[in-house]
């Protein structure tokens, strides 16, 4: 079955701006203890940018890797991630 | 039938009463929700009233596991709102010490009631004023006042125990009643007349953050220019009371040129020891403080001016008479006589020592010791 | 407001999996990073929202690394003195039948200076609930020992390691609290992993379960970590915790009372 060029790219984009996870920047303290539990291995510090708590806050690496398994959420200790699954097809 | 209108009520009879019972149902007659405390003589009938009459009314009564335990308990209960008496004697009132400050800085209202031992250490049972420092200096740390009443009778206890809980709520601090082993255990007639004091308003009180912002009651303040303005307003609040609550009695001072200084059982000694020295023609009068904190330094400071002498009597080796001293000024000669130990001064004793003071002031300018 | 990597302007059809809870409030708290008490916080904020204890609750805070819990929750809060939480929370308490009370204390605070204050309280069978977080170590003051410390291990007050000769053996005070039948629930759990805290939770709701059904005293000892304070990588406290500690804390339900009875 033929998929039309532009469903194929508005879809491609639907996924690919969907944020799994809203991360709370200025209250990472750096510990990753969520670096160490995500499964997916697609949390890391960022070492570009340094928050106002003097830290390098945890940023996630790719989105398409992310399950919304919310390990990283039960794992820490100030609360910095809100998880989210994808919106529902159709 | 015909029913009679005009009869006037019978006067209330006085019942004789133990001190540490009668502290006890004046203050649940004041309203008093909750008692904590713990047996130690000389006050263990005071617990043991509470521990009849609270459940009766369907009040808190708990005796704790010490004295550490009851006055945090208070403070829990305190900081609630609630209306709450803890009792204790000396002993336990030094264990009390670390729980005052915190009221103190926490505003919570409270009473306690001291009934005095000798000391120091285990010391002895019999009655004593030795805790006039520990009461009026504040017992805990840090720079706190407790306001400090000191009834000389039974009968005064009873009123007292309603003004304590009123300046407790008043100003929002710990206050407490120091009485001592003799009124303790001794029973007077004392008429059932009680006050309730009013109720404060809901404004601090935890209860449960329904539909509120929520409140906390702790006196943590670690930044040091945050925690001087704390200061500074519980030093305004003190300054408040010492110009609002300042009692004290006197009696025969008109024309009296030797003057006692004496609370609580000394001033009844003293009262008896001043009607025979009158009686030998030795002029003396008594200045009854009420409230040991605040002094009644201004008044003292006027009598000072007029008397030849004062005499100070007092159930220890020396506390009053530091106050006394402060608030003369070196405007009279100021005399000790102290028992220690846990023995009542008698009014011969008394008698004596206004004979030497007299004496001793006799054309000299004497060291007041 | 917290910055976030999210432009908030947009509409947001996502699903969420875990949020924030409500009753937490708005700000970075002070413990250090990778401190365990946040996680005790976030677990407790979680069930107060769940159960919708919060507009009823009176916590009791203590005196440790914790002091300041006051202000990480949206609740009313009395401060207590070191050690003294179960016997201010008893105050609070039998004025306030309807509330809901907890303690939330350190284990220099429960099992030192505060051993008298709890035994009592759990032998009266006071109907409120101790969250005792136990990291072994007094985090607060700087990491002196405390009566929970490890044997062998060093803290500025043990320098070369706890002997039990000098030191005694570490304390197990929640299975001694557990015999008393004024206890009605008494239970230990970790936040190694969030299986281990997903344990946890479901103790402390059963904790305040048995409060609002009328019990007995219920506590619940969460064994935590101190990085700074035993000399690790957050990473590595947790793996400490699961694999030492819980040898001398076994994790467990020591004793359910109400379940025995029906409640």
């Amino acid at each position: 079955m033929a998929i039309a060029t532009h469903d194929v790219v508005k879809t491609a984009r639907r996924i690919a701006s969907f944020e799994p996870l809203d991360i709370a920047t200025d209250r990472c303290k750096g510990c990753e203890l969520c670096i160490g539990i995500c499964p997916k291995h697609c949390l890391i510090l960022d070492d570009t940018t340094v928050n106002a708590l003097g830290y390098h806050p945890v940023r996630l690496t790719d989105a398409a890797l992310c399950t919304s398994c919310a390990l990283c959420a039960r794992i820490c200790p100030d609360v910095v991630f809100a998880v989210f699954a994808r919106p529902k097809e159709g | 039938m015909t029913i009679a209108t005009d009869i006037t009520p019978p006067p209330l009879r006085p019942v004789l009463m133990k001190g540490n019972e009668a502290i006890a149902e004046a203050a649940i007659q004041a309203g008093c929700d909750a008692y904590f405390g713990y047996p130690i003589t000389p006050q263990a009938e005071l617990l043991e009233w509470m521990a009849r009459r609270m459940p009766e009314l369907g009040r808190v009564f708990i005796q704790a596991e010490s004295e550490l335990g009851a006055i945090n308990m208070a403070l829990g209960a305190a900081a609630t709102g609630a209306r709450v008496l803890v009792s204790s004697s000396s002993p336990g009132i030094s264990l009390m010490a670390e729980a005052m400050s915190y009221m103190a800085g926490s505003e919570l209202p409270m009473v306690l009631v001291n009934v005095m031992r000798a000391g120091p250490g285990l010391g002895g049972i019999g009655p004593s004023q030795a805790d006039y420092f520990q009461a009026t200096k504040g017992h805990g740390h840090g720079d706190y006042r407790v306001p400090v009443l000191a009834p000389s009778s039974i009968a005064e206890a009873v009123d007292l125990v309603a003004t304590a809980f009123e300046i407790a709520e008043r100003y929002r601090t710990p206050t407490m009643l120091l009485a001592d082993g003799v009124m303790g255990q001794a029973m007077e007639p004392v008429v059932p007349v009680y006050r309730t004091p009013e109720r404060l308003p809901d404004g601090w009180q935890l209860g449960g953050a329904d539909g509120r912002r929520p409140r906390v009651v702790s006196s943590i303040h670690l930044q040091p220019e945050e925690l001087e303005v704390h200061n500074r307003r519980l030093q305004a609040k003190y300054r408040t009371i010492e110009e609002r609550e300042v009692r004290w009695a006197s009696e025969r001072l008109d024309d009296a040129e030797i003057a006692i200084v004496a609370y609580g059982t000394s001033a009844r000694v003293a009262r008896t020891a001043i009607e025979r020295a009158r009686d030998h023609g030795l002029k003396v009068g008594l200045f009854r403080p009420i409230t040991l904190w605040p002094f009644p330094t201004e008044a003292l400071a006027a009598l000072a001016t007029r008397t030849r002498a004062i005499l100070v009597v007092e159930m220890s080796a020396g506390q009053l008479v530091e106050d006394v001293r402060l608030a003369v000024e070196g405007r009279t000669p100021v005399f000790l006589h102290g028992r220690t130990g846990g023995v009542v001064p008698t009014p011969g004793e008394v008698v004596e020592a206004l004979r030497r003071a007299w004496a001793m002031t006799e054309g000299h300018e004497l060291d007041g010791r | 407001m917290t910055a976030t990597t999210r432009d908030p302007s947009t509409t947001d059809t996502r699903r969420p999996i875990y949020r924030r809870p409500e009753i937490l409030t708005d700000r970075s708290t002070h413990y250090c990073p990778g401190c365990g008490h946040g996680i005790v916080h976030r677990v407790v904020a979680e069930l107060l929202d769940e159960m919708a204890l919060g507009p009823r609750t009176i916590g009791v805070a203590s005196v440790g690394c914790s002091v300041f819990a006051y202000d990480y929750f949206d609740i009313d809060f009395v401060e207590s003195p070191h050690g003294r939480a179960p016997a201010v929370a008893t105050g609070v308490r039998r004025v306030r039948p309807d509330a809901f009370v907890f303690t939330y204390q350190g284990d220099g605070d429960l099992a030192a200076i505060g051993t008298a204050e709890i035994v009592h309280a759990a032998a009266r069978g006071e109907r409120i609930s101790v969250i005792f977080v136990n990291n072994g170590i007094y985090g607060m003051t700087g990491g002196q020992m405390a009566p929970t410390t490890l044997l062998g291990q060093r803290t500025t007050s043990s320098p070369t390691g706890r002997e039990a000769g000098a030191a005694g053996y570490p304390l197990p005070i929640t299975e001694m609290l557990a015999i008393l039948p004024g206890v009605s629930y008494a239970a230990r759990g970790s936040i190694a992993d969030p299986s281990a805290i997903g344990k946890t939770k479901a103790m402390l709701r059963r904790a305040f379960q048995i409060q609002e059904v009328g019990g007995g005293l219920s506590i619940v000892e969460v064994l935590s970590t101190c990085p700074v304070g035993w000399g690790m990588t957050a990473t590595a406290s947790m793996e400490h915790l699961a694999r030492d500690v819980v040898k001398t804390y076994p994790l467990g339900v020591m004793v359910d009372r109400a379940a025995t009875t029906g409640g």
